[in-house]
């Protein structure tokens, strides 16, 4: 586990690291979701460099695709891609785009950007899994002011409805978006309440405790007939003094002192 | 000739198909009834998913079906498949290049009583200008059956336009070939006026030729089934021998069959055109016949804008 944090840590400095590089992106939302993507690409799915071109696998759904810097941040840290790769993020001719884009970069399985799609997208690959009859799981990160999109309560009350217990929700709950606060910009609150409303089973977890988050998503793998949301309680701006629960830094990038700053927080180079 | 709606000859070819093709899936948005997609449902219900009277999701759920490695046919009215879920075609299904096939009915003003909410007249150009879509509209009951077909060969996304109201079996003959992205010749004329039409088009521009000729005028007929990758080689060819272009679409002239064949012809061969199609209003209330022919798509209409035109 020591290790995994260690993984968790070189992720931020890379997010912040990219992000200042291409002087444009998301740090806030990326750094609430790194130990979640932890979790998952290292205790919980089984995607390595042998079945990363397979078309059926356990695959993972980056539905807040804006928290790209956070994703291939982990796909570096597999292997999937270089940290070479990670320094062209944003910029022209490079295959780690703004946002993810599937033809490109190896290891995302789906492009997003447009919230409140990836969802939707997980319940499709949940159904063609069901139909073959197999056993990989899906696995999707959505983002609480996402949670403001009607799409999800579409794909919610589909998964419900279709009863795929081989799909696994995680709301990554850091309480911001752009403008401000959930409950000033649009009180979507309880999320896990309405989840549960909508027929699913829900798990409430520290979002930066990865063993936490491991044995969510293990103790979802138990829950047949229903789908399950993991609300992974979360920092927007984790880990970054000056990021943390700052709305302002959804989508702005560290000039070289903030850099500084934010890597000296995160324990040096 | 018999006569069957697109829609009908779409649920059938589907129904068939997907007894063959296991990887077939079928994706509707409570409307299988009237989208004939309740054909295979009767034969495969295993495959066949509904999502209620939420078109977004079903849209990117058909991604999911698609990248994990099935061919989904998602189906709903044009209006909604284009209109209401464009983002999720253009961000989700088209960006992924994802083997998606929207096939979309009740196209056009012929949807009929319904009224103007429900006639798409606008979704061959919101579809046309996304990068990666092919965009398909059969003419008749055959050209549905071989296209539905053809697009489960094809890899990558397709729209196709279906209609609700019935039309002439056209391609009723025993050479007829559908091919992705070729044109066909339905008659060649003997004057210097070509007619490029599209969808149920072809059939009045059949009726408009008829009449047409009683008056000393013969245009040559192509059916452009796909819309978009454009046969250009085969309409260049016939507008350098003519002097007046005449596009035919049930759809607005923004945008659609007309634009698309005036894109071509001004780069590579400038020729006179006239744009037969719904001028930039909304659609009412009335029988299909009554609606062709107020919005002067009906073959009598297309005879008389033809003959002014020549004047």
């Amino acid at each position: 586990m020591e290790d995994l944090k260690k993984i968790a840590n070189n992720m931020r400095k890379n997010i912040v690291k990219m992000v200042h590089n291409a002087k444009a992106g998301h740090p806030g939302g990326s750094l609430s979701c790194t130990d979640i993507l932890v979790a998952l690409y290292f205790n919980v799915m089984h995607i390595d460099a042998e079945n990363l071109h397979d078309v059926q696998r356990d695959k993972f759904v980056m539905s807040k695709g804006h928290a790209s810097p956070a994703l291939y941040s982990v796909l570096a840290e597999k292997g999937f891609i270089t940290y070479d790769d990670l320094m062209t993020f944003r910029l022209i001719d490079s295959n780690i785009q703004g946002h993810p884009n599937m033809l490109e970069c190896p290891g995302v399985d789906m492009s997003t950007g447009s919230l409140g799609q990836g969802l939707s997208v997980a319940v499709g690959m949940s159904l063609a899994n069901k139909l073959d009859k197999n056993e990989f799981r899906t696995y999707c990160i959505c983002g609480d002011g996402e949670c403001d999109e009607g799409q999800i309560w579409e794909a919610a009350m589909a998964a419900a409805h279709y009863k795929l217990d081989n799909l696994l929700m995680i709301l990554d709950h850091n309480g911001l978006q752009i403008d401000g606060r959930n409950e000033d910009v649009m009180n979507n609150a309880p999320l896990g309440a309405k989840f549960a409303a909508f027929g699913w089973n829900v798990f409430s977890v520290d979002g930066h405790d990865i063993e936490a988050v491991t044995a969510a998503c293990k103790a979802a793998e138990q829950v047949k007939g229903q789908p399950t949301v993991i609300i992974a309680e979360t920092v927007k701006g984790k880990g970054v003094s000056f990021m943390e629960n700052q709305a302002g830094w959804h989508g702005k990038a560290p000039n070289d002192a903030e850099l500084a700053i934010a890597l000296k927080d995160l324990g040096g180079e | 000739m018999s006569k069957i709606a697109t829609r009908e000859a779409y649920g059938k070819a589907l129904a068939k198909l997907a007894l063959e093709n296991e990887k077939v899936v079928a994706l509707d948005a409570d409307l299988a009834g009237s989208t004939k997609t309740s054909e295979m449902k009767k034969v495969t219900p295993e495959r066949h998913f509904d999502f209620g009277i939420a078109e977004a999701n079903m849209m990117d759920a058909a991604v999911g079906f698609a990248l994990n490695g099935k061919i989904p046919y998602a189906s709903t009215f044009a209006v909604f498949a284009a209109g209401r879920a464009w983002d999720q075609v253009r961000n989700s299904v088209a960006y992924t290049n994802a083997n998606v096939k929207i096939c979309a009915t009740h196209a056009g003003l012929t949807v009929g009583e319904d009224g103007a909410t429900h006639q798409a007249n606008e979704d061959i150009a919101l579809m046309r200008a996304i990068p990666n879509m092919t965009v398909i509209q059969p003419c008749d009951g055959i050209e549905t059956e071989a296209c539905i077909r053809a697009i489960a060969d094809y890899q990558g996304p397709c729209y196709v336009r279906m209609g609700r109201f019935a039309v002439e079996n056209i391609n009723d003959n025993p050479d007829y070939k559908f091919e992705i992205g070729k044109g066909v010749v339905i008659h060649e004329g003997t004057s210097p006026v070509l007619f490029v039409a599209t969808g149920l088009m072809v059939q009045e521009a059949l009726g408009a030729i008829d009449l047409l000729k009683e008056k000393g005028v013969d245009p040559t007929l192509i059916n452009i089934h796909t819309i978009k990758p454009l046969d250009k080689e085969l309409i260049l060819k016939y507008a350098a021998a003519s002097n007046l272009v005449v596009s035919l679409e049930e759809h607005t002239v923004i945008g659609g069959l007309g634009s698309a064949v005036a894109e071509t012809l001004v780069a590579e061969c400038p020729r006179r055109q006239l744009f037969i199609g719904v001028n930039d209003v909304f659609g009412e209330s009335g029988t299909p016949k009554q609606l062709l022919d107020k919005y002067g798509l009906s073959s009598g209409k297309i005879a008389e804008r033809v003959l002014a035109a020549l004047k």
